[in-house]
């Protein structure tokens, strides 16, 4: 088994990044509950955010801290309107499968 | 150390990642977002954003996730049902998403020079200061304008909870 | 390697003093509640119920562990431990008192001195509320889930007074971190008035945002008047309802840690940390001297005459251990050392006999109470006060 290294290159943290956002991804396109679609999205807002702050700290620049800072904001305007949304909808169909919010189809 | 933290770390963040996917109750996934987000703070800290660190924990797994635990429990919908797929989906859906995420890794590899190492402690301009700094002169335009969207994002959720759709 | 077992010792020493300080804080509870009822309270075990504490402990631990059958297993279990975690982890950033020095060994007192002390505090205790949001919602009982559902919703509303109430002082003192916020804390204004926070900056208003976090923080540890998580009057226990031996215990040592770590921060940003109620060329350092001799004194007063027979013998145990202490505060050396410690504990003592104070005075909001004085009159109040605060910062 090697060694761990004395300090941790920077491609580690964006492959993380990566990684997260392809979970992401993943959830978005697979999970059927309509909170769980949300949290995937917020997953990716997380990933990215990682490597706002990972390319920060190689530019040696706080900008990146200050993007991540407008994505939580966002996202957090977000949360509260989407969460209103699916309360709404659940009110009104007493569902949370996006599959059957379909009355728009055909 | 720093290795070892990062490694802690990532795995905590990898691990409840794929938690959130697979895991079929709503709540289960909330939680494992919390770990990664609470994962992903610590992982600031050692890229030396301090600020951004504590705002994680306060308004995304404080605020934000709580928001999200409140309105399951609320709903009390369930464990979720696995609906019908299309038959290639099925089977192609995660083999595509790793030739994504390969691709991105791979690119990642590519572009960032060797030796480019994170060493905690060099990165020192993630205070408190610095960030409140460039968010009042730089960035004083774009602030004010998510101050705006905040305030209609708050009109917006209470008019959604208050009115009665037929 | 002398870092990490400097740090080990002192996490174990914390530890230690605030577990046993936890279930002595519920000893004092019941003892000045049950006095301000006309009650003596716990009695029968030790002198004055002194060590009730570790009866109820026994008790506690070898009750039956049962687990209902209806409810979600995982999250059921977990949320005790949430509870508990979310509770004991800010201790860790509080400082106690002044850098101390034993032989060669120089270190603070605290575990970690972070530049970002209280950002941190005010996340980590954001995050106290998933133990009990999940342990209502697992438990699968309505009167659970309804203590879980209020207590989310108390909670984000009354973190955002909070939240602004923290903010005034640090503007005034200009520092996230708690051991130079206390330290700009020093000295007296005109020879006599402590420079602690409230009595500084422009005047009136950081004492308002000293009661509204106050406020603010009997709503987040759940405490009367706001205790409706836990009402029992309609909602059986609350979202503990369904627990019983040590995961309730949990729940009770979270709360009980809670109160403790809100009082911590209550004195470090609004009452001046360590750092003596007036000047030390007018005697404070005979303080705590005085008091404990007070106290020796009232113990050999009570053995006199004792009310039980036990009395005659434990009494004077207690008063000659008081007189002890009385001498060590005496001795320079030791006494520059404790007395940092000595001030912080009894301003955090009078913080938490205000909250058993105010639990024997004052009866229960309702729950539409609740959240209309959290959002129509305690939010704005302070948002305006930060606002004045900020403009007098600016102006200056």
């Amino acid at each position: 088994m090697p060694a761990l290294p004395a300090a941790v290159p920077l491609s580690w943290y964006l492959t993380l990044s990566a990684f997260l956002f392809v979970l992401g991804v993943a959830g978005f396109l697979f999970r059927r509950n309509i909170i769980t679609v949300f949290m995937s999205i917020e997953l990716m807002l997380n990933a990215v955010n990682l490597t706002f702050i990972t390319f920060s700290y190689k530019l040696q620049q706080v900008d990146g801290h200050i993007f991540s800072f407008f994505v939580m904001v966002v996202a957090a305007a977000e949360a509260a309107v989407g969460l209103a949304i699916i309360l709404t909808v659940f009110k009104n169909r007493q569902t949370l499968e996006i599959d059957e919010l379909d009355s728009l189809k055909n | 150390m720093d290795a070892l933290l990062f490694m802690i770390f990532a795995a905590i963040a990898a691990v409840c990642g794929i938690n959130l996917v697979i895991q079929k109750h709503a709540i289960s996934s909330a939680l494992s977002l919390v770990g990664v987000m609470a994962a992903l703070a610590a992982l600031y800290l050692l890229l030396g954003g301090e600020f951004i660190a504590a705002a994680q924990l306060v308004v995304y797994a404080g605020a934000i996730m709580v928001l999200f635990v409140f309105v399951i429990m609320l709903l009390n919908a369930g464990v979720e049902r696995t609906t019908r797929r299309r038959p290639w989906a099925q089977y192609a859906g995660v083999p595509l998403l790793l030739v994504l995420f390969g691709t991105v890794a791979l690119l990642v590899q590519e572009i960032s020079p060797a030796g480019d190492n994170v060493i905690f402690g060099e990165f020192t301009k993630g205070t408190p200061l610095d960030v409140g700094r460039a968010l009042f002169t730089t960035y004083l335009l774009p602030f004010e304008v998510t101050s705006v969207l905040i305030l209609i994002a708050i009109l917006g959720a209470i008019v959604l909870a208050r009115k009665e759709i037929d | 390697m002398n870092f990490l077992l400097l740090t080990v010792i002192k996490a174990a020493l914390v530890a230690f003093i605030l577990l046993t300080a936890l279930a002595y804080v519920q000893w004092l509870e019941r003892k000045v509640l049950a006095h301000i009822q006309l009650r003596v309270g716990p009695r029968r075990v030790g002198p004055h119920g002194l060590l009730q504490p570790l009866a109820d402990v026994v008790k506690l631990i070898t009750k039956e562990d049962m687990i209902p059958s209806h409810v979600n297993k995982v999250f059921y279990l977990l949320a005790p431990f949430l509870a508990v975690m979310f509770a004991l982890i800010p201790i860790a950033v509080i400082p106690f008192g002044t850098d101390i020095t034993i032989g060669p060994i120089h270190t603070n007192m605290e575990l970690a001195d972070l530049n970002i002390g209280v950002l941190f505090i005010l996340g980590i205790t954001g995050m106290g509320v998933y133990g009990v949001a999940l342990s209502g919602w697992a438990s699968n009982n309505k009167y659970a889930l309804l203590g879980g559902l209020r207590s989310s919703a108390q909670m984000i509303s009354y973190e955002l007074p909070m939240a602004m109430a923290i903010a005034t002082p640090l503007l005034v003192l200009n520092t996230l971190s708690f051991r130079q916020l206390v330290n700009s804390q020093d000295g007296f204004i005109l020879g006599f008035i402590p420079r602690w926070t409230i009595f500084q900056g422009p005047f009136p208003f950081l004492i308002v945002a000293f009661i509204i976090f106050m406020i603010a923080a009997f709503a987040e540890t759940n405490r009367i008047p706001f205790d409706l998580p836990e009402a029992e009057n309609e909602l059986v226990a609350g979202f503990h309802t369904e627990y019983g031996s040590m995961k309730f215990a949990a729940f009770f040592m979270a709360e009980y840690c809670n109160m403790i770590t809100v009082c911590c921060v209550a004195t470090l940003l609004f009452l001046g940390g360590w750092h003596p109620i007036f000047p030390a060329e007018y005697g404070s350092r005979f303080i705590p001297s005085l008091i404990f001799v007070g106290a020796a004194a009232i113990c050999f007063m009570h053995a006199a005459n004792p009310s039980r027979r036990l009395d005659k013998f434990t009494l004077p145990v207690v008063g000659v251990v008081a007189l002890g202490i009385a001498g060590i505060f005496m001795v320079p050396i030791l006494a520059t050392a404790l007395l940092p410690i000595f001030w912080f504990s009894a301003k955090v003592i009078v913080i938490l006999f205000v909250y058993i104070w105010v639990r024997g005075t004052l009866p229960r909001f309702r729950y539409d109470q609740l959240m209309r004085f959290a959002w129509t009159f305690l939010f704005p109040i302070a948002i305006i006060n930060l606002f004045l605060v900020g403009l007098w910062v600016a102006l200056t």
